[in-house]
């Protein structure tokens, strides 16, 4: 199990078109995720859960990755939550 | 089938009985309809299916959306089927619909509700508008849940029916003003939300303050209102069933009684005339006004020409709204309120923004100053209007002499403007203002001495001089019009404006009920104006009654410290003259 916080820079925050590259992201991996904003803890494999975490820009989470591939995940995520919505889309 | 009795806050009086309907707020009219165990797997296999076929067309959607615009805006789609794939939406359904037995449709409906409303309340605007897109999913899904036909608005309702419902915003009640409504029924609200302003006016029974009414009562199951007790009958037995509709001739048979009244004035047995008016809400109430015999109409809540609809509504068609109702009830006159939004009543042509806590927010001659776009165009309608029946106008809300004076000030441009275009009005048009705000009542003489009348809105000035929140079903039973405090208000804003010498009218709910008009009619009210139906049974009251009689009531009854105490000594006092 691998846990990391990682910061929100997207200005306009997690919301759909993020959300979705991101869960389509942990889909690749044979991995069990959650995110944790405080006490709220979501499933990363959820949308409707990463969107009901209202995380905005600076918002800071808690990721927490399960599984064998878990240290190659977490380094994926890690570049996804560093980039700006365009170049994630890009 | 057992019957069940709910106990709720009597909004509107009478009795009615017939299937329910439950009404789900939104586009969406979804029905509740209870399911089987039997029939359990067959329901999640239905929802899952219609889960599929969404997400088919949302691929297809997607392809053409990328063939014709690229892969960017296609993007979206991603999220949207990511979302009929979510395990924690499609296992919330799934498990709803075994617990509560509960067909697929209205499980979705509240599940997907749910996260809607979470989406709209997050301060952030990006993902406060993420609710739209997840309601765009969910009438993909639904469509294919239901028959697309029932899939519609207000405008399918069926008539003849109970209409159950979490709350009806003053928008949906004026949907049902054309429909034959038996009666009403929600689980939130008091004795003065909209559900029962509304209900009065199409007289029939409402009960409000249900709590869970939604979640007890099935659609189309059989119901009775007991609109006098405030109790709901579910499934009631034959026994029950029998003894309404006895009662139901009863009151039909009194309310025919009364309709003798109808041309009779409204004349106290010691010879004092009071004037009774009717408070309207669209002008398609005029023929029950006249029905009672109103002598006019004592408060236009014109509010409800702006809602229900993308715009604002026009000068020239706020100027036909008006001047018809002036000729509808002409030879008598109209008292126009100028815009009251806010508070519980939004439109959807402006925005604005909800308070923390609204009735204390940006509403009524607040919101008016702070848009004289919209109040001009108001102020010039009614004026225009003037020269075609008898108008008077008066402000809502106003809480000094500082907001009375900047309304002035303005209508005072909106007349030199339309001078100068020479085109008429009433130069002598009253304008008066609503006393609803306990600052208004302390101040009252400097208030008098620079308006044509008062009327007192009692529900609102009973709710900020209690301080209750009147649409609060936990804080309803606070809410006492006769409280000594509400009573010391009225008393104090009657007098400062007789000691002024302009008319002091009473307009909220409290005029409608027989035993509080009584005491208002002691304490010096000059004029009443009331949802139409209770217009009989008032005037019934104030021809049983002496003045002298109703003047000593009202002021043994000021000397009693509690609401209780006045109000069994008010009733012990009419029940001499009128007994029920």
């Amino acid at each position: 199990m691998i846990e990391k916080e990682v910061t929100v820079v997207n200005k306009k925050g997690l919301h759909a078109r993020p959300a979705a590259l991101f869960v389509n992201m942990v889909e690749k991996f044979d991995v069990t995720v959650t995110l944790a904003k405080g006490p709220e803890v979501v499933n990363g494999k959820s949308i409707m859960g990463i969107l009901m975490l209202g995380a905005v820009e600076g918002t800071v989470l808690k990721i927490t990755v399960v599984g064998e591939a878990a240290a190659q995940a977490m380094a994926e995520f890690e570049k996804f939550f560093n980039k700006q919505e365009e170049e994630l889309v890009s | 089938m057992n019957e069940i009795v709910l106990k709720g806050i009597p909004a509107a009086p009478g009795i009615a009985y017939g299937p329910s309907f439950i009404l789900e707020k939104g586009e969406f009219i979804v029905p509740k309809r209870s399911i089987s165990s039997s029939e359990i797997n067959s329901e999640i296999a239905r929802f899952e299916e219609a889960v599929i076929t969404a997400r088919r067309e949302i691929h297809q959607l997607k392809t053409k959306i990328t063939q014709d615009l690229g892969p960017g805006p296609a993007q979206i789609f991603d999220a949207h089927l990511l979302v009929l794939q979510d395990t924690t939406l499609i296992d919330a359904v799934n498990e709803e619909i075994r617990k509560t037995k509960t067909s697929a449709e209205y499980v979705f409906f509240k599940v997907i509700r749910k996260f809607v409303e979470t989406f709209a309340q997050m301060p952030d605007e990006y993902l406060r508008e993420r609710a739209s897109d997840v309601s765009d999913i969910s009438k993909r899904v639904l469509k294919h849940l239901m028959d697309e036909s029932k899939l519609h608005d207000l405008d399918s309702l069926q008539d003849d029916l109970i209409i159950v419902a979490h709350d009806l915003s003053p928008s949906d009640a004026v949907g049902m003003f054309n429909k034959k409504i038996k009666g009403f029924l929600t689980d939130i609200g008091g004795r003065t939300s909209h559900t029962a302003i509304i209900a009065k006016s199409l007289g029939v029974p409402a009960v409000v303050g249900l709590k869970d009414a939604t979640l007890k009562v099935n659609n189309q199951d059989y119901v009775i209102i007991d609109g006098q007790k405030g109790l709901v009958i579910i499934n009631p037995s034959e026994e029950t069933k029998e003894l309404y509709i006895k009662e139901q001739h009863k009151i039909t048979a009194s309310l025919e009684k009364l309709d003798d009244l109808k041309d009779l004035p409204a004349q106290t047995t010691d010879g004092k005339k009071i004037t009774i008016l009717a408070n309207l809400e669209l002008s398609s109430e005029i023929p029950a006004v006249r029905k009672y015999g109103a002598e006019g109409i004592g408060l236009y809540r014109t509010e409800f020409l702006y809602m229900n609809r993308l715009d604002l509504p026009s000068e020239e068609e706020q100027f036909l709204a008006y001047s018809q109702v002036a000729r509808a009830v002409a030879p008598f006159g109209v008292t126009i309120r100028t815009l009251d939004l806010g508070g519980d009543k939004f439109i959807s042509s402006v925005q604005i923004p909800r308070d923390m806590t609204p009735f204390l927010g940006c509403r009524a001659i607040r919101f008016c100053l702070e848009r004289p776009d919209i109040f001009k165009t108001q102020l010039r309608a009614i004026l225009r209007a003037s020269v075609h029946g008898r108008i008077q106008m008066m402000y809502p809300m106003i809480s000094g002499l500082g907001e009375l004076r900047q309304a002035n000030a303005i209508l005072n441009q909106v007349k030199t403007a339309l001078r100068d275009e020479k085109i008429a009005f009433d130069e002598q048009i009253k304008v008066g203002m609503m006393i609803e705000v306990p600052a208004a009542v302390m101040t009252a003489e400097a208030l008098a001495r620079e308006t044509h009348f008062f009327s007192i809105g009692t529900n609102d000035l009973i709710q900020y001089t209690l301080a209750v929140d009147r649409v609060n079903e936990k804080t309803a039973h606070l809410y006492e019009p006769a409280h000594p405090g509400v009573l010391r208000m009225i008393q104090k804003t009657i007098d400062a404006g007789h000691n002024e010498g302009i008319h002091v009218a009473i307009c909220g709910e409290m005029a409608s009920d027989p035993l509080f008009a009584f005491l208002l009619l002691g304490m010096g009210i000059d004029e009443f104006s009331m949802s139409s139906a209770s217009i009989l049974t008032v005037k019934r009251m104030i021809r049983a009654v002496k003045l002298q009689d109703a003047q000593r009531t009202a002021y043994e009854a000021m000397q009693l410290a509690t609401g209780q105490e006045v109000e069994e000594f008010v009733e012990s006092q009419l029940h001499k003259y009128l007994p029920s």
